[in-house]
Formats: C-alpha cells, sequence, structure tokens
C-alpha cells in the first residue's frame, strides 16, 4: 500500500522536476493532474535557491501543484521523525501563496538532492534554512497567479487582491481561484525570488496558528504509513545477525542447517567489510515471514573472530580514564589568562569529577529497510533520516550508479540521530541483491541496543577558582574522550568556544583521548547532551560555593550583552540572560518555601541555535526516589514560533527526553559487546516519571530556528541542581544513582 | 497449523507455526499493519491489541494461546464507541510526535476507559506506565485520556472529524 503511494507521487514529481531544472522559464510548469485537467507545478531549482540563501548552504527546491478545483498539493521534502516537518514546511508556502490550510493537501516527495536539495532530518537545521526560502516559494506564486488575473481583467497588478486561494478585484467585485488561473499563470515571467513581496507577521493566517500533525488521523487508525509498514509484491523478510563484539567477522556459521529451517528461503555469511557505519560482516536469514526467519536465527552458530575491541570495557575506559585525571591534557584547547596560577591564590576553590556513560537511542520503530534490486538498479524504502548519504553507501557497496538508485522515504518511527546512519539501509540492499527478490530486513530490539551509534562516554575533571567576591575567576576542565592520534571521535568533541569561554578571565580547556573501537555517533543535541550537564552543573557548584543565588550568578557571569565566538552564530549572552529573566519569573523563583528535601534548580543553554532556561523542582523522597514536580521551559527561537502545538509538544517531549538519560540510561561495554539488550535493562521514560511542563517562548528580533534539539540540553543540570539543593549531594555521574540520595 | 480467528469482526483462517506471535499473524498474515513491533517482549506496549476487550501484547502472545477470542486491533477500535471518542481526543489534544507508539497507547487507553469511566492520574499511570512513547508526548496522553473521559457519552461519538 506504502509502496504504491509514493512511487504514484513519483512518476509526477520528477516529471516536473527534470524539466523545472533545466532553465529559469522551466522554473513553472503545467503538468497533468492525476485525475485530468492542468496543474501548476512550481518549482525552485538549486540555482534560484543558492541565490535566495545569499551563498549560505541551503540548496532547496519546492514543489506547488493547484488543480482546477482549487485543491493545492505541496510537497514536503524533508524526512518526518516526528518532528513535524512534514506540516511546518508546507505551512510556510500556503501562508505566503495565500490559501487556506482546508485547501492544502501535503505530498512527501521522494529523496533527490540534485531536485530538493538538502532532505535531512537532523541538526534542528531545517527552520534557519528553509525559513525564508519556502516563503517566497509561496509569495512568488501567488505572485504570478495575481498577474494572471490581471491580464485577464485587464486590470493593473496593484489593484488586486488575494485571500482563501482566490484573487480579487475590489472595484469590479470580481474573483477567480487560483484553480482557474492556474494554466495562464505558469506562461508568465518568473518574479525574482529574492525580490518577492513578504506578508507583515501581522497578516499571518498560518504561521503562529496551531496546525496539528497531517498525518495524525491516518495514524490514530493505525494506517501504514511507516517503513516497517512497507509491502512490495513477493517481498521477503530478512534478519542479519552481526558479530556482538563491534568489528567483528564472521569465521564461519551453519548457514546450510537454518538454511532448512520452516520458511527460510536462503542463510549466507555477507563477508562485509571494515567501515562500523557501512556494510558490517554477519549472517543474513531470508524467509517467508519475518518470524520464521528470526526463529531461525535461535538456531544459527557462528564462529565470530572478534578482533581486537573484544578487550574493551566501560570499566577500562574508566580506569584509563582516571589515570589522566591528575595530568596536564594531551591537547590544549584553550588558554586565556592563567588558570593554574590564579587557582593556587583563589579564595575558594572547588573541584569535582564528572562523568557520563554511553547512552542509544532507542527509536521505536527498530531499524528496517525495504529493497528491491534488479540488475542495475535498486528501489529503497527508507525510513532514514538522512538519505543522500544511504544513497552513496549503496551505490559504493554494491556498485550500482547512484542515479539509478531509487529512494522513498517513508515516515519514521523516530531518529534522535540514529537515522542518520544509514547502515540498515545498505544491509537490506545487499540482502535484497543476494536474494534476488524484495527484502524487508527487520532489527528485533536487541540488534538495535547493541549495534547503535552510541552518545560517547566522557569524564571531565575541572577546578573552578572564586576570588573574595564570589566572582569566578578561574576555571581548569580535563576532559577525557575517545579518538585517536588527537581527533575526537565522533560526536566526541569539545569545543574551544564552549561557554562560560570568553567569561572566565583565566580558563583553560584541554583533552586527552583513549583509543577505542566503539561506534558513536549524534544523539539529539550531539555534544550538548553530555556537556550542558557538565558545564551547568559545575556553574551552579561555584554560585553555591559563592553563597549566591544559581540564577543570578548564571545572570552575573553572562555579563553584558554581545556575541561571543561559537557555534552557529556565535553565543549572544543577551538572549541566553533573556530567557534566564523570564524562567525567573514565570517560575516564581526564589519566592515561596518549598517542603523537605525538595529544591528547584536551573540552567541555561545555547544548542542549535536556540536559547533554553529550564527551572525544574524535585523531590527525593527518603529512600532515595527522585519525584520531578514542575519544570519552567522558557526558549528563545526567534521572532516566529511557526507552529506553536507542536512546539510546545516537542519542547516538552526533548525536556522529557532528557530526564531519561539522566534518571535511567546507560549503555555498558563488556568484552566489546554491549550488555543491554531490551528495554528492561535499557529504558525510556515512562508515563510515571513525568511531570507537568510549562513551556513559554520568549519572542526576539532573529530569525527563527528550530526545536528538535535546543530543549534538551538544560534539562539534565536543571534537574541535579534542584536534587542538590533537595539533598546537599551533588550529581556527577549520569545517570542519576538513586540510591546515593537515601537517608 | 490452521487457526481461525476473529478481528475486528471479521473471520480470518491462517495457516502458521504454534507459536507464531499474533502480532505477526495480524501484520504479515492478515495485513493490519497498525499494531506495531517494539521489543519483542511485552516491554513497550506499541503491539498492544484486546482479546476480548482485555488489553494484550500481541508480541508475546502466541497464536495457539488465542483461542475463540474476538480480537480488536487499532483498525477496528474506532468501531467503538469508546475508541471513537479516545481517537477524536488524540487528534484534538494533537497528541502525536513520530506517531509509532499511539496505536499501543490508544489500545490500552481505551482499556482504561472501558474499566474506568473517570480515571485518576494514579488509574492513569497504572494503566499507561507499559507503554512506551519514546518521542514522550506523556504529558498530552494524560490531557486525551482526561478529555475522552469528559466526553459525552451520547451516540454524537460516531465519527471523528478532521
Amino acid at each position: 500500500m506504502v509502496h504504491r503511494r509514493l512511487s504514484s507521487n513519483r512518476s509526477t514529481s520528477t516529471k516536473a522536476f527534470t524539466a523545472g531544472r533545466t532553465s529559469r522559464r522551466d522554473f513553472l510548469k503545467v503538468s497533468a493532474a492525476a485525475g485530468g485537467g492542468f496543474l501548476l507545478s512550481f518549482a525552485l531549482p538549486d540555482f534560484a535557491a543558492a541565490a535566495v540563501a545569499g551563498g549560505k548552504t541551503a540548496s532547496l527546491n519546492a514543489y506547488v501543484r493547484i488543480a482546477p478545483d482549487n485543491v493545492v498539493t505541496i510537497m514536503s521534502k524533508n524526512p518526518e521523525i516526528g518532528q513535524g516537518i512534514k506540516t511546518m514546511l508546507p505551512m510556510l508556502i500556503a501562508e505566503e501563496l495565500d490559501v487556506d490550510w482546508s485547501q492544502v493537501r501535503i505530498e512527501q516527495t521522494l529523496a533527490d538532492a540534485t531536485i530538493y536539495g538538502r532532505q535531512v532530518a537532523g541538526g534542528s537545521m531545517a527552520t534557519p534554512l528553509e525559513w525564508t526560502p519556502m516563503r517566497q516559494v509561496g509569495a512568488a506564486a501567488r505572485q504570478m497567479l495575481v498577474a494572471a488575473a490581471a491580464r485577464r481583467w485587464k486590470v493593473a497588478i496593484s489593484e488586486c487582491d488575494t485571500s482563501s486561494g482566490e484573487v480579487q478585484h475590489k472595484a469590479s467585485g470580481r474573483t477567480l481561484s487560483y484553480g482557474a488561473l492556474a494554466a495562464a499563470a505558469v506562461n508568465l515571467p518568473v518574479p525574482n525570488l529574492s525580490s518577492v513581496k513578504l506578508k507583515d507577521p501581522k497578516d499571518y493566517k498560518i504561521i503562529g496558528h496551531s496546525i496539528p500533525g497531517v498525518d495524525s488521523p491516518k495514524l490514530v487508525k493505525g494506517e501504514p504509513l511507516f517503513g516497517i509498514d512497507t509491502v512490495v509484491p513477493g517481498m521477503l523478510y530478512a534478519v542479519f545477525q552481526k558479530c556482538p563484539v563491534f568489528g567483528g567477522k564472521v569465521v564461519e556459521g551453519n548457514v546450510d542447517a537454518v538454511g532448512k529451517m520452516p520458511g527460510v528461503r536462503r542463510a549466507f555469511v555477507v563477508q562485509g567489510g571494515m567501515d562500523l557505519a557501512g556494510l558490517m560482516p554477519g549472517v543474513a536469514i531470508v524467509a517467508d515471514s519475518w518470524w520464521q526467519a528470526e526463529k531461525a536465527r535461535q538456531k544459527l552458530q557462528v564462529k565470530w573472530d572478534e578482533g581486537a575491541t573484544r578487550e574493551q570495557s566501560s570499566d577500562g575506559f574508566a580506569r584509563q580514564a582516571a589515570k589522566f585525571s591528575g595530568n596536564v591534557p594531551a591537547v590544549s584547547l584553550r588558554n586565556d589568562g592563567d588558570a593554574s596560577a590564579v587557582l593556587k591564590s583563589a579564595a575558594r576553590v572547588v573541584e569535582a569529577a564528572y562523568h557520563y556513560p554511553f547512552i542509544a537511542h532507542a527509536a521505536l520503530e527498530p531499524m528496517n529497510c525495504t529493497a528491491h534490486v534488479q540488475g542495475v538498479h535498486a528501489e529503497i524504502w527508507a525510513p532514514t533520516q538522512n538519505p543522500e548519504p544511504g544513497r552513496q553507501l549503496v551505490a559504493r557497496t554494491l556498485g550500482l550508479d547512484q542515479k539509478n538508485i531509487t529512494i522513498h522515504m517513508t515516515r519514521v518511527g523516530g531518529g534522535f540521530g540514529r537515522r542518520l546512519m544509514n547502515d540498515y539501509m545498505v544491509e537490506a540492499a545487499w540482502i535484497a541483491k543476494t536474494a534476488g527478490a524484495p527484502v524487508k530486513l527487520l532489527w528485533n530490539r536487541a540488534d538495535d541496543i547493541q549495534h547503535d551509534f552510541y552518545r560517547p562516554a566522557g569524564w571531565h575533571f575541572l577546578k573552578g577558582g572564586l576570588d573574595q567576591d564570589g566572582r569566578l575567576v578561574a576555571w581548569q576542565q580535563n576532559f577525557v574522550s575517545f579518538g585517536s592520534n588527537g581527533a575526537f571521535a565522533r560526536s566526541a568533541n569539545l569545543d574551544a568556544d564552549t561557554y562560560p569561554a570568553g567569561r572566565v578571565p583565566n580558563l583553560s580547556y584541554g583533552y586527552s583521548l583513549i583509543p577505542f573501537g566503539i561506534p558513536t555517533g549524534p544523539l539529539r543535541a550531539p555534544g550538548d547532551n553530555a556537556l550542558a550537564f557538565v558545564f551547568q552543573s559545575f556553574i551552579d557548584e561555584m554560585a553555591h560555593a559563592a553563597g549566591k543565588d544559581p540564577l543570578q550568578f548564571q545572570i552575573d557571569l553572562l555579563g553584558k550583552d554581545e556575541l561571543l565566538p561559537g557555534k552557529g552564530e556565535g553565543f549572544n549572552t543577551g538572549r541566553a540572560r533573556g530567557v534566564l529573566q523570564k524562567v525567573r519569573e514565570v517560575s516564581g523563583w526564589g519566592s515561596g518555601s518549598l517542603r523537605r528535601r525538595t529544591g528547584r534548580g536551573v540552567a541555561v543553554y545555547y544548542s542549535h541555535l536556540g536559547y533554553f532556561a529550564e527551572v525544574v523542582e524535585a523531590a527525593v523522597a527518603n529512600d532515595g526516589q527522585v519525584k520531578i514536580n514542575k519544570v519552567w521551559a522558557v526558549g528563545d527561537i526567534g521572532s516566529q514560533v511557526i507552529n506553536p502545538t507542536a512546539a510546545e509538544n516537542m519542547t516538552q517531549g526533548a525536556i522529557l527526553d532528557g530526564f531519561g538519560e539522566a534518571l535511567n540510561q546507560k549503555i555498558t561495554i563488556e568484552n566489546g559487546r554491549v550488555v543491554q539488550a531490551n528495554f528492561d535493562s535499557f529504558a525510556p521514560l515512562r508515563l510515571t516519571q513525568v511531570p507537568p511542563i510549562e513551556v513559554h517562548f520568549l519572542r526576539t528580533d532573529n530569525s527563527p530556528t528550530g526545536l528538535g534539539e535546543p530543549p534538551l540540553p538544560p534539562a539534565i543540570p536543571a534537574l541535579c541542581n534542584a536534587i542538590f539543593v533537595a539533598t546537599g549531594k551533588r550529581i556527577r555521574t549520569l545517570p542519576i544513582d538513586q540510591a546515593l540520595l537515601k537517608v | 497449523m490452521n487457526y481461525s480467528l476473529r478481528v475486528n469482526g471479521h473471520a480470518h483462517a491462517v495457516d502458521v507455526d504454534r507459536d507464531t506471535p499474533l502480532l505477526w499473524v495480524l501484520r504479515d498474515v492478515i495485513d493490519l499493519k497498525g499494531t506495531k513491533f517494539g521489543c519483542g517482549a511485552g516491554l513497550c506496549g506499541a503491539c498492544t491489541v484486546h482479546l476480548d476487550g482485555a488489553p494484550v501484547r500481541s508480541c508475546v502472545t502466541a497464536i495457539s494461546d488465542v483461542g475463540n477470542a474476538a480480537v480488536t486491533t487499532i483498525e477496528g477500535i474506532g468501531n467503538t464507541p469508546i475508541g471513537a471518542r479516545v481517537q477524536k481526543a488524540w487528534l484534538e489534544v494533537d497528541v502525536v510526535q513520530c506517531g509509532y507508539c499511539q496505536p499501543g497507547q490508544i489500545m490500552s487507553a481505551v482499556a482504561l476507559l472501558a474499566q474506568t469511566k473517570t480515571p485518576t492520574d494514579q488509574d492513569i499511570d497504572s494503566a499507561m506506565n507499559g507503554n512506551i512513547c519514546r518521542c514522550a508526548t506523556y504529558p498530552r496522553i494524560r490531557e486525551a485520556i482526561k478529555r475522552a473521559a469528559k466526553a459525552d457519552l451520547g451516540p454524537a461519538a460516531t465519527k471523528k472529524g478532521a
């Protein structure tokens, strides 16, 4: 069902887009509607997009079809992983096109960077990259429809107006629907995108208004939209057993015996390679049903060459990290003033060692992909956040031409960064090619938890110094992370500009690296999900050591409003101060008394262009159980919250995701393999752990930015700082060991 | 082995091994894809269906244990008044993020409301704690259950909007 729906999209979209790319004149095209009649196809080719984005990384395309019955179809180009992009990007186009949302139908595009530019669910980047170009796409289409009406009526364009998908000529009382104008509009000159007039935000009818998720009516009825729901005629089902030790190879396996199990068509060894993010060695079992393949796997016996990584373990890493604790960092990252000297003479010095573990993504839809390889062509149905690198990986591994690979982007049952990697895609393609039939590869939960790209563990050895007035004057940090030859492993890095750099006169950051064989990768708010815990907890420690109110201490430390060097556009201390002041106000910080063993903590963080300050109130029972009573969150993501209902939902979800990491989650490595295997030992947050969360947005005069990641990082230190107030015990290791909080 | 199943009011004859979980019969034999695979161990609730109205984890329910029980899945739950109300409340509250767990959440919520017309927070916690939402839409799941509980039980609750 899924594949048929998507395939039909393909025939219309590629036709129009291929034409759209050829020249500026073909910017708007007439194409045949599925139900007959003409459609206005509106495409934004790459060169136009580059002009729009002013040379930034954006390269995008949008696509609008208008049917004679005035139904407007808007193509949504990015993967939908629950971040609401399939609703949000079309909202931007629809607003400037000036149509009613009820007229709009939305279709998911294929993955094709040559047509659509960046198609990634990652980095909270869709909003900042698409905010202006998508509105320009809508505005340009509207401008052409107005011109078509003016020409037909023989009146000046300036006398015409639009609303709800029609053009009006007020003086004569005439109106024409967009549907009636579309065929004529495509023959008119193409507006210069950079000069199209955009609406005054006060006139917005869609942007800034809550629009429910477009797929939700189908989802609550269980309609098949996800990758795992894909059905292709003649499809077989596969499981793939890899070596439990990362990087291990197959020596031999009882594939002949397994191949004779009920329902099994084939069992075979995949030699694979050395790239942990590519096709790794393993044994594939292809059967008539997934359950039969999974059952046959229980009889599978493989002799593995486990390789060098089998010597590695979490305990071993911790021992190596401890050896670095007293040392000068192997690599110096930043040196302001003289932290060592000032620490010797400081009025007060605080010393602390922080640690956070590896964690997995554990998206609820297990990794899966359906592939059909026929000769030099491959067709792939994938729940991926990042299809283009998947295409390259499949092309490289199977020896195919990239242009002969079609990728359908299905709805994705959770991403969190896991599906930026496409290992499961290349596995499906390889197995399908070998099987000579369409194959749906589906991992079980243990495959998922034990073959992830983990948020890397880390150790931070810190010293902070206060002067006589309780000001933070020295900061020394040795970060023990993973990597080799001075280069951090993926997502295991620390930037020299990380705040409070620039605000502590004597500050040194350095790092030392442990070589390892564990695959790591981005997890929602990569880097920041761990670093916020360290930096914002230690600043809170210094505030308490200084005997100052932690929130005021943070505001004082931020100092005057200015743009400090940092990720993205840099770190704007004024925006951080703004969200802190607002959260002080909405949470009633400092007012009223709290019950026994109850405390409030605050944290602020700049992540993926967004600023969030959060206050957490937590109560700790005598047995150490932590109960979060309430959360107040204030975000500054610029001048406009595009879809308020989705924004609140995602902010709450990100904060709760942080609590799950803080309270529950740890991946342990023993003998080069992951110990945890399912949701009993690796536990996402559950309903009973969920507090009420109040979400506020501070509108500032900045271009709108994304929301998938920024709310998460401060949630963890705000919780830990609250626990300190409640118990006097400082959480320096994640996940929080509630047994240590017992009285 | 041959089994006769009644799913959402329709009879199905299936030929599968006796230990095949109901989940895989529903998804891959009867082609009802709404019931989701999450853990295979009864830990996440994504596969929740009703047997004679009682919620079960279909990933750990062997087909041979279903017997004559009437199976209701997310595809059929909207035909019951409570099911329709819960689906409507889910849309009105705009609960969904990725949506993968939501069929299981809705099936658990319907089973709760069928037993307890006006559940307390504690009732909701104990009925829903077995359902993981990895996007953590939990605040809205709570809100939607309360909204569905408050909705009139009258005949109006037949067809959802949107």
